[in-house]
């Protein structure tokens, strides 16, 4: 591929769905409105191998309800990640690995967030895939749907976050309550920088008050990388805020300024990742032209 | 079935892990039932009937069910700490859907790599509760049936743990049963017919059972059954198909039936051909001509299908229906709900070809008080019970589906406490064409298969249709509950989506009340006939008969109508898509329904006789003048503390706790949520929902319902029911239809009436007149309302025995009607919201105010109904909705709100909720007494603020119909003033404290509330 094809060439998302995922034409439209490509697929057809996660640049595990929840938030779509042989002979888990070792991105919102946690993909201190932190029941017992902000951990990882201080955004789950593991866990996360988003009160400081955390998360965190930046999970719904007129207060923003942007907070998410791939692929077009990396 | 060996494997909380449902029950147990179970420890528990070794067991809990940081596993033994003295087991009952359990299934066939039957139940998910006080078995119990299940469809064991713990497994059926068996009605008395009937739960009355034996035994009959092999006596299967297909639930035998009306009032007299036919049908033809007359030709189907349809552009439909989920939801709410929602989304979903997009639910429900301390009956659940249960199924059918809920609302009424109503509405876009056809069409020809989709077939919800056609008692069949599985739901809901726009279905339906006997005999009714091999029919276990298996309600089920040609291509994608699909027979054209089993006849019925035979009903309806008086309230009055006292009553108050747990944003489109403004607690009249991320273009969704006013006037309560559901649409930015030549605006109405029994008996409906004039009334003004606003009904539905007899009495709910109601958004971004923008924002009201208490929220505060209802003005209505909408056009209204409940100053108030920092000061220049101008609910008017620099173009517009009442300030407090008094003065701040400290928000926070003065 020469270096004119390789920039041009629009970044594409692979959006997943099936089985009870449901927020994967909001999370698709926010790739084709921040100037990317997306294309959904049900999850079997990754499975069976019928299409190629290699083929994208970023893999995205949408919100929703997989399996009703059953068995704990993300855990049945887990397991089919981490046991479905595909007909590579490797499981999905696998295929993800050698996905972002080649450099790509993985994000998973909401349900998208609890899957990758539960296949230990986050934060993946140990490279074993094994689980550090869950995301469990709310501590009001509740599912609920509120707007909530977030502030931005400035040393975070994610090209997604790039130049964002904080956003507004709401969060619906009844299990985002994050529980991290140890006390060892719980420090490098922090040293690290990997909590990349935290719930934060109407002047834009942390806190561990309800409703402004809204599930009892520890670390009042709403989101985490992992130490390569390029896994990236949250609980809040960045695709539900794509334009002013899904934020709850628009009409009176409007009114107090006619000329507020049209654009929601959330979509600014997928203008970072969009404009970081095509950006990398300028600087590294041989690179940009090859995913595969064996094992 | 086989008994593999059974194994158990228990997730325990690990230590310093918050117990959360532990703590709750615990709480709920001391609140409601006064029982003090010190700490409760609560575990989820598989029996696993697959054979495993001890290796794979212990893998497979470790791998694929616990979460190492929050539970530890026991494997097949009890894990009970010695603090724990009592427990109590939750299991569910055979065959009841148990999601959890299949889920499990899924997890050990993708964690063994090798392929299980995962559609036969051999997971059982459970769960055991510990209580670290030793109470007696009886106090467990209630407990259990109070707080942790319901005995339909739950099986508890309680015991103490210091005698072991015993378990239960559901151990379903026996072997097939293929049994067929005929019943003779030949010679039967009347009283035989009648016992028959209700024997059977046929629901029928001895004039339809007498036709049924008269049909049987005609010579003609006889000599045709006896060329076809068939038996003389109708078989089981016959009598039960005959008794859904002419229940009321389908055949809407009142709504058909030619009434006798007199008005004893006025003296007239009159016949009614059928209410459907004359009022909403025939308001229906009237609004479609002086629609096509104005060149606004979007009325696509109405009544003909399961949902009416209606064209948003020349690329898609708009798909609307609202449907009532009342009598399973009485006995079991959580259940009753979600098949509620899930069934009413399989409506739009299966309208034409099917594969609607949905794009959002609105529920409106009615319940008895949350506070309710009265005597209950046999069988009857509390109200708030009823209602947090309701909830919790509407929170699962909605959210788990991905389908926003938008909007809806709550009533109470201490007459609801028998039989909640429960509406369900979903409205979803349809392509205009999929694969080159028409896509609202229904197209079968002789020769195309029938394919049922979705989910397995049991027994529950047998007799769906006939239980809801009659009234409830303590003896209501268990059999008649079903549990929705949103997820089986939402796997066909993807497969249907693509499936249609691959060509693959010529049509499809959805199994609803009389499951396969309903929709195949209904699609039959297209083609000309069907032949059913209910041998292919696949169950969740054996054990039924071939009548259950035609007859049953299972859920997540879709019938598909397709060609033999496309068959493999069909089965290809649903294998992909792991639904399960079953070719079940095929459509013929020899005017039968022949339905078999192993090759031998179970049913075979004339399609004329099953859809024509039925008897038209005869009834008597008379309407005499209530007993009403206007109330003299006391003089001493504080308008400001009535106002805080209607901001804290039940019908009022913020509903905050319950809409937050319903996604109301998924689907990114939601623009008019329930909640908005700075605060997010301004409460908003209809939703305005985005169709697509392509275009603005939306929907605007409303709701009304105003049972209460029926009291005094059923024809006012109607058109002021219709009239609130157009105003809120009109607040929101929405235009009625027809203004101009060839505009567009399509409006879609569904009517929903929901009514205690109205037909006559000396002894046991002695009233029965007097509430069947009253549904005539209801049906009079909807066909006024409609013609007036030319506004069409699409589709609609009937509820006609909304009561609960047990113990010698009955509760029956007042006549109730929601009209439920859609408009095109032409443009989202031009949404008006209710709440109050910024200070110096000029107040108007728009409308009139006229002395109309009776039925209001003030007078109920006094316990009083009053006589002067809101009277619905029509023509000044409407002209007032059209200048409105011209300000909307010229961008000139800031915030809209509409006047119901509690009027003026309660709309006022609910305008201030965005934000604590505004304020009000208004001044009241009308003649009427200051609690008239304050609280009277008038219909047709909304508080509305304009910016300043708008004020003299708006005035001149709105020609005298807007009322300039003060300025929006920054003070934060509301002061009104009337008569050169200042009769309301409070902040912000404490109206919403009062509103959103209401009773709705503290029963879900679960306090015990206390019947109030």
């Amino acid at each position: 591929m020469n270096e004119l094809t390789a920039t041009t060439r629009p970044v594409h998302a692979l959006v997943l769905t099936g089985f009870g995922i449901n927020c994967e034409e909001e999370l698709a439209a926010a790739y084709r409105l921040a100037g990317g490509e997306a294309t959904i697929v049900h999850f079997n057809q990754v499975l069976s191998g019928e299409t190629s996660i290699h083929d994208y640049d970023v893999l995205n595990f949408p919100g929703g309800f997989s399996f009703g929840d059953d068995l704990g938030s993300g855990v049945v779509m887990a397991n089919k990640a981490r046991f479905r042989k595909l007909p590579s002979g490797r499981t999905l888990l696998e295929e993800l690995r050698a996905f972002i070792e080649a450099g790509n991105y993985v994000v998973g919102i909401c349900n998208g967030f609890q899957m990758l946690v539960k296949m230990g993909l986050l934060p993946d201190f140990a490279g074993q895939q094994e689980r550090e932190v869950t995301l469990t029941h709310n501590a009001s017992g509740r599912y609920e749907d509120r707007w909530v902000r977030l502030a931005v951990n400035p040393r975070n990882r994610s090209p997604f976050l790039k130049g964002l201080t904080s956003l507004e955004v709401p969060v619906r789950h009844g299990e985002g309550r994050l529980v991290i593991r140890d006390e060892e866990i719980r420090s490098r996360i922090l040293a690290e920088g990997l909590n990349c988003l935290t719930y934060c009160d109407a002047t834009g400081c942390e806190t561990e008050l309800y409703p402004h955390n809204p599930n009892g998360a520890e670390l009042n965190c709403a989101g985490l990388t992992d130490t390569t930046g390029q896994v990236f999970g949250l609980m809040p719904h960045p695709e539900a805020f794509l334009s002013l007129y899904n934020h709850p207060d628009w009409a009176r923003r409007k009114r107090l300024d006619p000329n507020v942007s049209e654009e929601g907070d959330g979509l600014k998410l997928f203008r970072n990742i969009v404009e970081h791939i095509s950006q990398s692929r300028a600087a590294q077009p041989a690179e940009a032209a090859s995913n595969e990396v064996s094992l | 079935m086989e008994n593999t060996a059974s194994h158990t494997i228990q997730l325990i909380p690990r230590p310093g892990q918050h117990d959360g449902e532990g703590a709750r029950v615990a709480e709920a147990a001391r609140r409601h039932l006064h029982l003090f179970t010190g700490s409760v420890q609560t575990s989820a528990v598989y029996s696993v009937r697959y054979p495993l070794s001890a290796e794979q067991l212990q893998s497979f809990a470790a791998q694929c069910l616990q979460d190492p940081l929050l539970n530890d596993a026991a494997l097949d033994e009890w894990a009970v700490a010695p603090e724990f003295k009592s427990y109590i087991l939750v299991a569910k009952g055979p065959g009841v859907t148990d999601d959890e359990g299949t889920s499990a299934q899924n997890a050990l066939q993708d964690f063994l790599g090798t392929e299980l039957d995962t559609r036969t139940q051999h997971i059982f998910s459970k769960r055991l509760y510990l209580l670290e006080k030793k109470l007696p078995e009886v106090d467990l119990r209630h407990l259990a049936e109070e707080l942790l299940g319901n005995k339909l469809i739950n099986r508890f064991v309680v015991g103490h743990t210091a005698d072991g713990i015993r378990d239960f497994t559901p151990q379903p059926g026996g072997g097939a049963d293929s049994t067929t068996r005929t019943i003779r009605l030949e010679n039967l008395t009347d009283e035989e017919l009648v016992q028959l009937s209700k024997e059977n739960v046929y629901a029928l009355n001895l004039e339809e059972m007498r036709a049924i034996r008269d049909y049987y035994y005609s010579k003609e009959t006889q000599i045709s059954r006896a060329e076809a092999g068939l038996t003389p006596d109708p078989t089981d299967c016959e009598l039960e198909i005959l008794a859904q297909t002419w229940s009321e639930h389908c055949k809407h035998k009142e709504f058909a039936a030619v009434i006798r009306y007199r008005n004893a009032v006025t003296g007239e007299e009159k016949e009614v051909d059928g209410l459907f036919k004359t009022y909403i049908k025939g308001a229906t033809s009237e609004v479609d001509r002086l629609l096509r007359a104005n060149g606004n030709d979007w009325l696509i189907k109405v009544f003909s299908d399961n949902a009416g349809a209606v064209r948003i552009n020349k690329d898609s439909l708009f798909v609307w229906k609202v449907e009532t989920h009342n009598s399973p939801s009485a006995i079991d709410p959580y259940g009753g709900a979600i098949t509620g929602i899930l069934g009413n989304n399989r409506d739009p979903l299966a309208t034409g070809i099917g594969g609607a997009r949905l794009l959002f639910n609105t529920n409106v429900l009615c319940f008895g008080p949350p506070n309710w301390s009265g005597p209950l009956l046999t069988g009857q659940l509390h109200p708030r019970r009823v209602f947090e249960g309701v909830r919790k199924g509407i929170e699962d059918g909605g959210n788990k589906s991905g389908v926003p809920t938008v909007n809806g609302a709550i009533v109470f009424d201490e007459r609801y406490r028998g039989k909640p109503l429960v509406y369900c509405g979903t409205g979803a876009v349809l392509p205009m064409q999929l694969a080159g056809q028409d896509a609202w069409e229904k197209k079968i020809d002789a020769g195309d298969r029938i394919i049922m989709a979705g989910g397995r077939v049991g027994k529950d919800g047998i007799h769906g249709a006939t239980f809801s056609s009659i009234e409830l008692d303590e003896a209501a069949p268990a059999t008649a509950v079903q549990i929705g599985s949103p997820i089986t739901q939402k796997l066909a809901m993807d497969f249907l989506l693509l499936a249609t726009r691959r060509g693959l279905i010529k049509c499809s339906t959805d199994n609803g009340a009389g499951g396969l006997s309903s929709s195949v005999g209904e699609l039959a009714g297209i083609s000309g006939g069907a032949t059913v091999e209910l041998e292919k029919v696949p169950l969740k276990y054996p054990g039924l008969r071939p009548w259950e298996i035609f007859l049953s309600e299972s859920q997540e089920r879709f019938t598909l109508v397709v060609e033999p040609a496309k068959l493999a291509e069909l089965n290809a994608l649903a294998a992909e898509m792991e639904v399960e699909l079953s070719d079940i027979g095929e459509f013929t054209d020899n005017g039968r329904l022949d339905v078999t089993f192993d090759g031998q006849p179970v049913a075979s019925l004339s399609l004329e006789f099953l859809h024509e035979g039925v008897p038209r009903k005869v009834l008597e309806a008379e309407w005499q003048l209530p007993t009403l008086h206007e109330p003299k309230l006391p003089a001493s009055l504080d308008a400001t503390e009535l106002l805080i006292k209607l901001l804290g009553a039940l019908n009022i108050c913020s509903r905050e706790a319950v809409i937050r747990q319903y996604d109301h944003e998924v689907k990114g489109r939601t623009v008019v949520k329930p909640l908005m403004g700075r605060t997010g607690q301004a409460p908003q009249d209809a939703a305005v929902v985005q169709f697509n991320f392509e275009s603005w273009e939306g929907v605007a969704v409303s709701n009304g319902i105003l049972p209460r006013y029926g009291d005094i006037d059923p024809y006012q309560m109607s058109a002021g029911a219709f009239d609130e559901a157009v105003r809120q649409i009109v607040s929101v930015g929405g235009k009625l239809p027809n203004l101009t030549p060839g505009d567009g605006i399509f409006w879609s109405v569904n009517d929903n009436f929901c009514v205690p029994d109205s037909v006559y008996d000396p002894v046991t409906n002695p009233d029965g007149k007097q509430k069947l004039a009253a549904l005539v009334q209801l049906c009079e003004a909807l066909r006024d309302m409609c013609v007036a606003y030319h506004i069409p009904l699409t589709s609609g539905k009937d509820s006609m025995k909304n009561d609960f007899k047990a113990d010698g009495q009955k509760i029956s709910v007042p006549p109730t009607v929601l009209y439920s109601m859609t408009a095109l958004m032409p443009d989202v971004r031009r949404a008006v919201t209710s709440d109050f923008k910024a200070a110096g924002d000029v107040v108007y009201l728009l409308g009139d105010t006229y002395d109309e208490l009776g039925g209001s929220e003030l007078y109920h505060l006094f316990g009083e109904l009053g006589q002067n209802v809101p009277r619905v003005r029509p023509a000044e209505a409407k002209d007032l909705y059209e200048k409105v909408g011209r300000a909307h056009d010229a961008n000139l209204i800031v915030s809209c709100h509409d006047l119901s409940d509690g009027g003026l100053a309660v709309a006022v108030a609910e305008s201030l909720f965005g934000d604590d920092n505004l304020g009000a000061e208004l001044t009241l220049e009308g003649e009427l007494p200051a609690l008239a101008e304050l609280f009277s609910e008038s219909h047709s008017r909304f508080v509305a603020t304009v910016a300043p620099e708008d004020v003299v173009v708006f005035e001149a517009l709105m020609e005298g119909r807007a009322t300039r009442l003060g300025v929006v300030t920054d003070n934060g407090h509301l002061v009104i003033r009337h008569q050169n008094k200042t009769v309301v003065y409070a902040a912000t701040a404490d109206l919403r404290e009062a509103w959103s400290n209401g009773p709705v928000n503290r029963v879900m926070a679960g306090e015990e509330l206390t019947l109030q003065a």
